[in-house]
């Protein structure tokens, strides 16, 4: 493996990292929004609440991450990347902070009528941020990021990769999300929110898994270096998607919700490294091959040094922070 | 005011069109951060010194304010951690020439910037959702790696700041750039002091702005132990900090005129070279003339040169097209310095009356002074940002690269500038009316504070 390759996989790492942790806290927005009324829906949003309270800010430094490693170690392909893709990404970013601020400041309203601006914000952000970012990744899988960034800042992303990208970011979201909380519903002892989350989560799988399948037939034609990789080297993790995906759906639907957390974190990363394996070698497809993209050889080795201590340094606490979130003590309040 | 509207024209029908929407955007967004930043850097230390104080001695009355801050911090560090996020997408939206050129250079402190980012906010969660989920004693020292992370991470940050002022660990070849080292580009020259400048800084900020809080509720008539603990605590940090700031900002300064002659005429308003230089305070510089400053003879040589007569290099041995906008830069500059010693007097006379048995605390003017001092320190702190990075102008990496260079061709940059101004005025309304709210609350006796999502009667569900 090249030194390049080594560090776009590190990059990838974070992108499905921030995918499957980032995308369980924005999903809980949809779950949020939908909720029902300020009574109705008050157990469900304090839940939210809750669960992803001590989480969603380092599960959000995952974006950083992702970020960081690509403008150091891919400088070109970055400034490319943003300068044509600028209309989503500015969307995005105003849907993370939003969605960021309004949570906090939702925690802490002082009246019934705040909470429910700040949620409605952080609902509606929740939702907008994933789709956006999705747009993006549709239009880097689909080659339409020219490796100069002089592509069309409304065709880039206005595309139906694009579309269904942002879509699948959604849905993934949402299925996560609901496949969560009704675990966290459940060992909390909230039998009853855990019940109405059932149901969801199922029909919100259900929902994004048929998206994805159905994705693939608009793909094939509007993305077919993408589709080649999806039905050749990447078709195992495509079917493992699936099977993840179903299996998920059958443990939520007979209430062993602990257990369903681990394939549903399996589907969503697998169908996100489906992306990435699906456009290897290119890092903007059909402009720019990863082994091309990189930078200083010594900036690569001096990056792989801070992803080994990332994974010293920042794992261990991370499982640490994931354990006591996930526990029984913590779910009882 | 017309020789800055004059630099202002100048500017807009010099440059690029996309160039000063995108210069006003990152000044925006960076002004508004870096006050909170200042917060996830030193807060976390008082915090931890409060919630030490009340484990160890079982004082109530600091546990009790060791929490509400933490609750404080829970909102600032996640309004931080996104306007954080702005940043990082703005470095590649507005300087693709800069990110795209130079981004393997400058990148690696951002990387690990980014993994203390990680544990800041790692330990954050934990932190504040542990508060009698955990045994005490472990429980605070959570605290700990937040605190070092804060300092790890101004270290990284400010370290891609310095190298924009003294760019090293690349050469360039026929317009590429080679041989790039980027462990020397993140220890460069520069990045010791002006992490130690900002660092500092940063304590500043948040001692006398916590302590503010404090004062401005004796002021209210209520000087009970909670009062005076939450006063004292940030003010000590605020103490240390403002005596040992003028003599780092003096360091930092010490070879300015070797390294960026223009940024320091700029702040010393020498239009020529003058041995000995005096000290130019207030006044403006138009068309090569410098009108309107009071002088102090030698005073210019000895702060700047360290020397009774080597002068500060005039402008006018400096190409016109390499000058920054020289009254903002004065200004800023000068504002910075005088807030710096003002604060640092303050203390002084503080500790001095202590010590000398009489408490100021119960002096009204004092408590009046501590209520602005946070607002000017973080006038001082906007103040000493836009001192060296406009005077940095028309360097984006100096010496290398223009600032017009790295901007991109876009346009409908000014409605995204208005978006934005839109966007933090309301990030700033919420954070105050929120805070403001909690400050209400606790003061009526609520601890808690859970938030109401539902009309009263089904507030009996929560617990």
């Amino acid at each position: 493996m090249s030194l390049e390759v080594a560090v776009a996989a590190a990059l990838f790492v974070g992108v499905v990292a921030y995918a499957v942790f980032g995308g369980a806290d924005f999903g809980s927005g949809f779950f949020d929004l939908t909720a029902g009324d300020a009574r109705r829906g008050a157990e469900l949003r304090t839940l939210v609440d809750h669960s992803i309270g001590p989480v969603w800010e380092a599960n959000h430094v995952w974006l950083i991450y992702v970020l960081v490693i690509w403008w150091t170690a891919f400088p070109e392909s970055f400034a490319a990347a943003m300068t044509t893709l600028v209309v989503p990404l500015l969307l995005a970013l105003l849907g993370i902070v939003l969605r960021g601020a309004s949570f906090a400041f939702r925690k802490f309203s002082a009246t019934l009528g705040q909470a429910r601006l700040f949620g409605v914000l952080f609902a509606a952000s929740s939702i907008l941020t994933p789709f956006f970012l999705g747009t993006v990744a549709g239009a880097i899988a689909s080659g339409r990021v020219p490796a100069d960034g002089s592509g069309d800042r409304w065709s880039s992303w206005i595309n139906p990769t694009s579309l269904f990208g942002g879509a699948i970011a959604v849905g993934t979201c949402a299925f996560l999300a609901g496949v969560f909380l009704a675990a966290d519903a459940s060992r909390g002892d909230r039998q009853q929110l855990a019940e109405v989350l059932r149901v969801r989560a199922v029909a919100v799988g259900a929902v994004t898994g048929a998206v994805v399948l159905g994705a693939l037939v608009p793909i094939l034609d509007d993305a077919p270096t993408l589709s080649d990789g999806l039905t050749g080297r990447a078709a195992p993790l495509v079917v493992l998607s699936a099977l993840a995906g179903a299996a998920t759906l059958w443990l939520v639907w007979t209430r062993r919700y602990a257990a369903a957390r681990w394939p549903a974190v399996v589907a969503v990363a697998s169908v996100v490294s489906g992306w990435g394996v699906g456009q290897y070698p290119w890092l903007l497809v059909d402009e720019t091959r990863i082994v091309d993209a990189g930078g200083a050889e010594a900036t690569l080795q001096a990056l792989l040094v801070a992803v080994g201590l990332a994974a010293v340094v920042v794992v261990p606490p991370l499982v640490y922070l994931f354990r006591l979130t996930q526990s029984e003590e913590w779910s009882r309040h | 005011m017309t020789p800055l509207i004059a630099e202002a024209l100048q500017t807009v029908m010099t440059d690029p069109e996309g160039l000063l929407p995108a210069r006003q955007q990152m000044a925006l967004s960076l002004g508004w951060h870096i006050v909170l930043a200042c917060f996830g850097v030193a807060f976390p230390a008082m915090i931890f010194v409060m919630h030490l104080r009340g484990i160890r001695r079982d004082d109530q009355v600091a546990l009790g304010l060791a929490k509400r801050w933490a609750k404080v911090s829970a909102v600032l560090f996640a309004i931080g951690a996104v306007s954080g996020t702005v940043l990082s997408f703005e470095m590649g939206l507005l300087w693709p020439g800069l990110m795209g050129t130079y981004g393997d250079v400058l990148g690696l402190p951002f990387a690990f910037e980014g993994l203390s980012f990680f544990v800041e906010a790692i330990f954050l969660g934990i932190y504040l959702y542990g508060w009698g989920r955990m045994p005490p004693r472990r429980h605070l020292l959570m605290v700990v790696p937040m605190a070092v992370a804060g300092v790890v991470g101004t270290f990284c940050v400010i370290s891609v700041n310095a190298w924009m002022n003294a760019p090293t660990g690349f050469r360039v070849e026929n317009g590429e750039v080679v041989d790039v080292d980027p462990w020397r580009a993140m220890f460069n020259d520069l990045v010791v002091l002006q992490f130690g400048h900002m660092w500092i800084a940063a304590y500043m900020v948040v001692g006398f702005s916590i302590a503010g809080v404090y004062a401005f509720g004796m002021l209210r008539g209520r000087r009970d132990a909670h009062h005076r603990l939450g006063f004292l605590v940030p003010f000590v940090f605020a103490t240390v900090a403002a005596l040992g700031q003028p003599f780092v900002g003096h360091l930092l300064g010490g070879n300015l005129g070797d390294r960026q002659p223009a940024k320091l005429a700029a702040f010393e308003l020498a239009e020529t070279t003058e041995s000995p230089s005096p000290l130019r305070i207030g006044g403006w510089y138009d068309d090569g003339e410098v009108s309107g400053t009071i002088d102090i003879p030698y005073l210019g040589s000895l702060l700047a040169q360290n020397s009774f007569t080597e002068p500060v290099r005039g402008l006018d041995t400096i190409p016109a097209d390499e000058h920054p906008p020289i009254n903002i830069v004065h200004w800023a500059f000068q504002s910075m310095v005088g807030i710096g010693v003002l604060l640092m007097l303050a203390v002084l006379l503080f500790w001095a009356a202590r010590w000398r048995r009489r408490d100021l605390l119960e002096n009204r003017w004092f408590l009046r002074f501590c209520v602005v001092a946070g607002p000017l320190a973080v006038v001082a702190l906007e103040a000493g940002w836009i001192a060296t990075e406009v005077g940095r102008q028309p360097w984006i990496v100096y010496g290398f690269m223009r600032t017009s260079e790295a901007a991109g061709s876009y346009s409908g940059l000014w409605w995204l500038l208005g978006s934005t101004a839109v966007v933090y005025a309301g990030m700033t309304v919420g954070a105050v009316v929120v805070l403001r709210s909690m400050a209400r609350r606790w003061r009526a006796g609520e601890e808690d504070l859970p938030s109401p999502y539902a009309p009263e009667p089904a507030g009996e569900e929560r617990r």
